[in-house]
């Protein structure tokens, strides 16, 4: 790709680089000898304000030898590395080649570890003190954004650490989710459901479904129009986790238990993503991260895992 | 004038380096600089072999960014400690330059300390001063072959062993001497090693006297430092004039009439940067006291008293001052500020350093909410607590948080951390709601403290202040 809009800027900066370096060169040596009257007794024949002279006390020969190959490593350089407008030098270095390098040499260190727990069943992944230690910093990385450091996630991203899950608390769910990432979707219903005041009914209805408080008579009139949600719900409103409907007899709220929240969900719908985390992290990764998530609800923890170390970091 | 005498001549700005064979010196300062020599290098060579708590005791460790001083480790959040001994190391020298010159230079700077380990191979091969002048002038011969093959052979065995001690400060001594043995070193410890021996080599086997008048920053900049009170080798003019050589059948109206220097020329013999003291303070002088030493020794055998050329001020020798006048100018302005100043940063340093607890801790407020309603009529704010534990020893830490009434850790409160490890503990913190409504904690921040403290030790303990925030 061009690293410039037009040729003109290329060759700009080629010729100032190369004059400039050039020039250094020529001024360096059409500076090391002087031209002086002869028995001028050591002094270069510069006078200034009338009688001021300057003794000649020569520089050491290495000294101007160093400016030399300065100059010359300054040529080999250009040729060998980027820096001459667009030209890519003959060994073809890049940044972005570098970055390679470093993830290869990365992996190459600890590939070995994540590949000896990648062949690990996920529930005895879980169960290592070590690779707990490197689940936690990979989610304290990587999903704490969202989900927060405590995992209890935040208003519109899941809690992780109850026994709640929209597609399957399994360890190889939760691997799945990690690796493709989700897309849920709740479907605007208000024309579904109806007028306003019978989405408010279902709205007292769905609260009732968890035992929370909520107006009897809107809760009966509700029951009715429930009918509208019962495709992805389920008939009592429990959910389904093949398509990451939430069970909506449980206490736990993606968005919160209010009947206004509630009304708002139904009237508008909802949309979640969680993104794929398998072209970043490889899915070896995703392995070690998977088994620590599900530990955070599933207590494997083996006794040691309460205290477990905290791993120096590099 | 003629045409051909008004013909300009081409002089050079550059010139070839004249070779100095600087004559061996004995006396007071000679000795007083090997004295120097064997300190430096004990502690240079010798450091890196000490253990301490069955480790090394003096490892800076790059890659896992742990400075290790005997009972102390520090981390890259203690940098300023090495900032603070920078400064140290600039006022003593500020110091020592103000009251005694280029000392520094003279006996204990490693340009000097191992030109002299140099100089003391090449005479002990190559023969003192005069057979160095007659080995260089004469056709190369089997016998300059091999004493010149061996002096630079002997110079490249001592710069490889400071090109290793050097690294030995890096990588842990005892397996990079095995190691090498095996030839299994990484690169960058083969290039440091034949790195820092090459510049020994260059500097101390070449270059010598050019590092200290072209290359080292410190002569230029050493003069702003001296004052008419600050001690200099001087040649004492007024005694020396007129120089002439001894004349066993001088009259003494004769001897009157001379000076006491006999021009032996053996102060500019001895010189290592090739001065004459002579012809008065110059920059190139390093104070080192060769040419003291070399004019003391002729003075003895010609029964004149020492001191011809000697430690001196300029003022002393305008005034003729004594050395008891001398010594009691050492004590004026410029030096009291300088060690008043010294005195303060080094208690600083002191205090600072006995006072450092080995642990640290950060607290990062998550950012993914404001703060939380939970069930039980509580308001949540998560945290995460970067703890480092520097010490060497592992500790469980109680993590406790106060600064408003009713605040309280949801999580556990106990963090297990190894020695010399970092950890970071998510916690949540939670006020109770009817509090938050009573304005004991108002809508929006509210000042929080944590405090993690050493379960089996109470004295390490830190403070961290953060941020409570109640959703309005």
């Amino acid at each position: 790709m061009a690293d410039f809009t037009s040729g003109f800027w290329d060759l700009y900066i080629i010729v100032i680089t190369v004059l400039a370096i050039l020039g250094c060169g020529v001024l360096l040596w059409s500076q090391s000898t002087h031209k002086v009257e002869p028995g001028s007794d050591g002094t270069t024949g510069h006078v200034w304000d009338e009688d001021l002279t300057e003794l000649n006390t020569p520089l050491p020969r290495w000294w101007m030898w160093l400016f030399y190959i300065t100059i010359v490593f300054a040529l080999v350089y250009l040729v060998l590395y980027p820096g001459l407008g667009s030209y890519a030098g003959k060994l073809g270095w890049k940044s972005s080649g570098a970055y390679q390098e470093e993830l290869v040499k990365a992996d190459a260190d600890y590939g070995p570890l994540f590949a000896k727990y990648a062949s690990q069943d996920l529930k005895a992944v879980a169960a290592d003190p070590q690779a707990h230690a490197i689940g936690e910093r990979m989610f304290l990385t990587y999903c704490a954004q969202c989900h927060g450091s405590d995992a209890r996630g935040n208003k519109g991203y899941p809690d992780l650490t109850d026994k709640d899950w929209l597609y399957g608390g399994e360890p190889s769910v939760i691997k799945a989710t990690i690796m493709k990432g989700r897309n849920g979707m709740m479907p605007p219903m208000g024309a579904a459901v109806g007028s306003e005041a019978d989405i408010e009914n279902v709205a007292h209805y769905v609260k009732s479904l968890s035992g929370l408080t909520a107006d009897p008579i809107k809760v009966s009139f509700g029951k009715t129009k429930f009918g509208a949600c019962i495709a992805c719900h389920g008939a009592g409103g429990v959910g389904n986790q093949a398509l990451g409907a939430p069970n909506l007899s449980d206490k736990v709220w993606l968005y919160g238990g209010s009947a206004e929240t509630i009304m708002e969900t139904i009237r508008k719908g909802r949309t979640n993503t969680m993104p794929s985390f398998h072209e970043f992290l490889g899915e070896s990764k995703v392995h070690v991260l998977a088994a620590y998530v599900w530990s955070l609800s599933n207590d494997p923890a083996p006794a040691s895992l309460a205290a477990a170390p905290g791993v120096a970091q590099k | 004038m003629t045409e051909a005498a008004a013909k300009p001549v081409v002089i050079r700005m550059y010139a070839a380096r004249e070779e100095i064979y600087p004559r061996e010196a004995k006396g007071r300062y000679a000795s007083l600089r090997w004295a120097c020599v064997w300190i430096t290098q004990l502690v240079f060579y010798g450091l890196p072999w000490l253990n301490w708590n069955g480790r090394q005791a003096v490892l800076f460790d790059l890659g896992a960014r742990k400075f290790y001083i005997f009972g102390m480790v520090l981390w890259p959040q203690d940098f300023i400690y090495l900032a603070a001994l920078l400064i140290i190391a600039a006022y003593l020298l500020f110091l020592v330059t103000a009251i005694a010159g280029r000392v520094w230079c003279g006996f204990a700077c490693p340009q000097t300390v191992y030109t002299e380990i140099f100089m003391w191979i090449e005479r002990k091969i190559e023969g003192a001063r005069s057979a160095r002048i007659r080995l260089d002038r004469q056709p190369w011969t089997a016998d300059k072959l091999a004493r010149k093959t061996a002096k630079h052979l002997a110079w490249g065995v001592v710069a490889l062993f400071t090109g290793f001690s050097f690294v030995a400060y890096f990588a842990p001594v005892r397996s990079l001497l095995s190691n090498i043995g095996a030839f299994a070193l990484g690169p960058w410890e083969w290039f440091w090693i034949g790195f820092y021996a090459f510049a020994t080599y260059g500097n101390a086997g070449w270059l010598r006297e050019q590092v200290c008048k072209y290359m080292c920053p410190y002569a230029r900049f050493q003069s702003a430092m001296f004052d008419k009170d600050t001690l200099i080798v001087t040649y004492d003019q007024e005694r020396g004039e007129p120089r002439g050589a001894l004349n066993p059948k001088a009259t003494p109206q004769d001897a009157k009439k001379k000076g006491d220097c006999i021009d032996c020329n053996m102060c500019v013999q001895v010189c290592p940067t090739g001065i004459d003291i002579r012809k008065g303070l110059q920059y190139e002088c390093i104070g080192c006291a060769a040419c003291v030493d070399a004019c003391n020794g002729v003075m003895d055998k010609i029964d004149l008293s020492r001191g011809l050329i000697r430690y001196s001020t300029d003022n002393a020798m305008d005034n003729k001052w004594s050395a008891r006048r001398i010594g009691q100018r050492i004590l004026r302005t410029r030096v009291l500020i300088y060690t008043a100043l010294l005195v303060l940063i080094v208690a600083g340093f002191g205090t600072a350093l006995a006072l450092r607890t080995p642990l640290k801790l950060d607290v990062i407020r998550d950012r993914g909410s404001m703060g939380r309603e939970v069930g039980d009529g509580m308001i949540e704010n998560v945290y995460r607590l970067q703890i480092m534990n520097t010490a060497e020893t592992g500790h469980t830490f109680r993590i406790k948080v106060s600064g408003i009434d009713s605040v309280r850790l949801a999580t556990t409160d106990q963090a297990v951390l190894d020695g010399a490890s970092t950890r970071a503990v998510p916690v949540r913190v939670q006020v109770e709601r009817s509090a938050a409504a009573r304005g004991a904690a108002a809508p929006g921040s509210n000042h929080i403290e944590f405090e993690l403290t050493a379960v089996d030790d109470p004295s390490l303990s830190v403070r961290e202040k953060a941020v409570f925030i109640v959703p309005k």
